[in-house]
């Protein structure tokens, strides 16, 4: 799975985000999954991706380091294959 | 459906992202602020008397929650973010104000489904839930012929479930759950099952017996013998994703590699019951003194019970292993379900009763040698007669329920005990 | 599964930063 970390996106509408001590949980009322961000800052990373124009942007803004930035990509990538997040068309866009 | 609101980042939380995340079951150790799920029993009413309900169901309890009181408890579901609640009883379709109630938490963001004998599952009402986004639905059925079925769950019953499935089916609603409880007379129908499910375009979900509510009363003649434990274990790893388990399985782990799941008790840390009564439980598996963690008509409400319950706090406390500790599978089984060996009158810090490595047999054979009798419950909600037979003697004395289990205690008895005679 | 795939497996597990499971996941919802 290739996660384009150059292009902009958001969580899906559909997700509900729970903060909770260690992280995250995120459930799709869609797809009833369950997804859990296993620490606080790859939650920061989920929450701002509809405030910078690509994931790379989000991860660095949030302190992700370079030798990091490949975890934090199959993170993503995951959430995508799961429909947690979505690519920002041109109608969301923001920036 | 919104996003959370934005909340600040926790100033108590230690700086993250550069350590390890670690195992996920480690993380439930800092406790949830609210559970992911949880089972909401509307009310012990119900048309059926299944011989082996985990509730005891059968009358409706005086005290029930009020409609309001319902909509108060969907209110605070909202407010601490429960995704999801899985509606039962008894049976919830026949509280008057069901269908209130379930559009009610669906349109407070609480994403409900309903487990249902089927009885009032019509061509109507199966056309509602197909246009719901929602709300799904889970069928109750243990066997794959009504000779078995209706050994179990009474006459008539399975074809009420058929008639039910039927109707979802024709109203396009796919996807709906059909529950199946694994005993010893029904885990040889398991290809049946499937071959069910997918002609009503159900997916299949096979759960685990427990010892609980009037299952102590049927556990010895109905919970699956050892070899058929793994035939089941090997069935399950052989279809995936494809069957759900609730997670009820994962004390058969340590057969080999993990079933899908988050293979660990979640009672009291990530799930609770709360039950027509408005109590809180541990979980639906354990309704007794010992795991009620208060009441949502206290103050503070169904918040405060989860948040600040010792029962809950100590349920959350590092599990040690115990007598477990030393066994190689424990990683992987945790030491089985807590209902099942309480129910058993097996220590919890022991082994299962149903051990795949066999050491919950020895602990058995230790508890029927004393004279200790396995606790129950102090509230029966059972009819008053049972209607037919147990489970694998049709033909034999139909057994009054008065008779095989202690009266129910009256609503003015304050003793858990009331009733008990040791 | 050889015994040090499996334990790679496990490893990475661990270090996934996000994991994924069925609502349906949690033992003691019936």
């Amino acid at each position: 799975m290739t996660f384009d970390l150059d292009r902009a996106w958001q969580v899906d509408p559909r997700v509900s985000m729970r903060p909770e001590p260690f992280g995250a949980l995120l459930y799709h009322f869609g797809t009833r999954r369950l997804s859990f961000l296993k620490n606080e800052r790859v939650l920061a990373v989920v929450r701002s991706l509809a405030d910078h124009p690509s994931a790379r942007a989000a991860c660095l803004a949030s302190g992700v380091s370079a030798a990091e930035l490949p975890a934090y990509a199959r993170a993503l990538a995951s959430l995508a294959d799961s429909n947690m997040i979505t690519e920002r068309t041109a109608d969301d866009s923001r920036t | 459906m919104t996003l959370a609101p934005d909340l600040p980042l926790s100033p108590a939380v230690a700086p993250s992202g550069g350590t390890s995340p670690g195992k996920l079951t480690d993380l439930f150790q800092l406790g949830l602020d609210a559970p992911i799920c949880l089972t909401w029993e509307l009310t012990y009413a119900c048309n059926l008397s299944c011989v082996h309900c985990l509730s005891s169901s059968g009358r409706r309890d005086p005290r029930e929650l009020t409609t309001e009181e319902c909509k108060t408890v969907i209110d605070t579901l909202e407010r601490m973010q429960v995704f999801y609640v899985n509606i039962g009883g008894g049976e919830p379709t026949v509280r008057p104000d069901f269908w209130e109630l379930v559009d009610y938490a669906t349109a407070h963001h609480v994403g409900v489904k309903f487990s249902t004998n089927g009885v009032k599952l019509d061509a109507a009402a199966a056309v509602r839930l197909a246009a719901s986004d929602y709300v799904d639905v889970q069928i109750s059925l243990d066997g794959a012929t009504a000779e078995v079925n209706d050994a179990v769950r009474g006459p008539g019953s399975y074809a009420t479930a058929i008639a039910a499935m039927e109707n979802l089916h024709a109203a396009g609603f796919r996807g709906f759950k059909l529950s199946v409880v694994m005993t010893r007379q029904n885990i040889p129908q398991i290809d049946e099952f499937k071959a069910i499910a997918d002609r009503y375009g159900a997916q299949l979900r096979l759960t685990r017996l427990r010892p609980s509510g009037r299952g102590a009363d049927v556990w010895d003649e109905l919970h699956p013998l050892p070899e058929q434990q793994r035939e089941l274990y090997e069935w399950l790893v052989a279809h995936g994703e494809q069957v759900l388990t609730g997670d009820s399985f994962f004390h058969l782990s340590a057969f080999g590699s993990a079933l899908p799941g988050l293979n660990l008790c979640g009672a009291g840390r990530v799930v609770c019951l709360i039950d027509p009564v408005g109590d809180v439980y541990a979980c639906p598996f354990a309704i007794h003194e010992n795991f009620l963690a208060g009441n949502v008509r206290e103050a503070g409400g169904f918040q405060t019970v989860w948040r600040s319950s010792s029962l809950f706090a100590s349920l959350r406390k590092p599990d040690t292993g115990g007598a477990c500790k030393s066994c190689g599978f424990y990683d992987s089984c945790r030491g089985g379900c807590m209902a099942a060996k309480f129910f058993t009158g097996l220590p919890l810090d022991g082994p299962d009763p149903e051990c795949v490595q066999g050491y919950g047999e020895a602990a058995l054979a230790a508890v029927s040698s004393s004279s200790a009798v396995p606790p129950k419950p102090s509230a029966d909600h059972s009819h008053r007669t049972s209607p037919r037979s147990a489970a694998g003697s049709p033909a034999g004395p139909v057994p009054v329920t008065i008779a095989r289990r202690r009266p129910p205690s009256h609503d003015c008895d304050e003793s858990p005990l009331a009733g008990f005679t040791a | 599964m050889a015994e040090h795939e499996a334990e790679t497996e496990a490893l990475t597990s661990d270090e996934l930063l996000v994991e994924e499971v069925s609502i349906d996941g949690m033992c003691g919802v019936y």
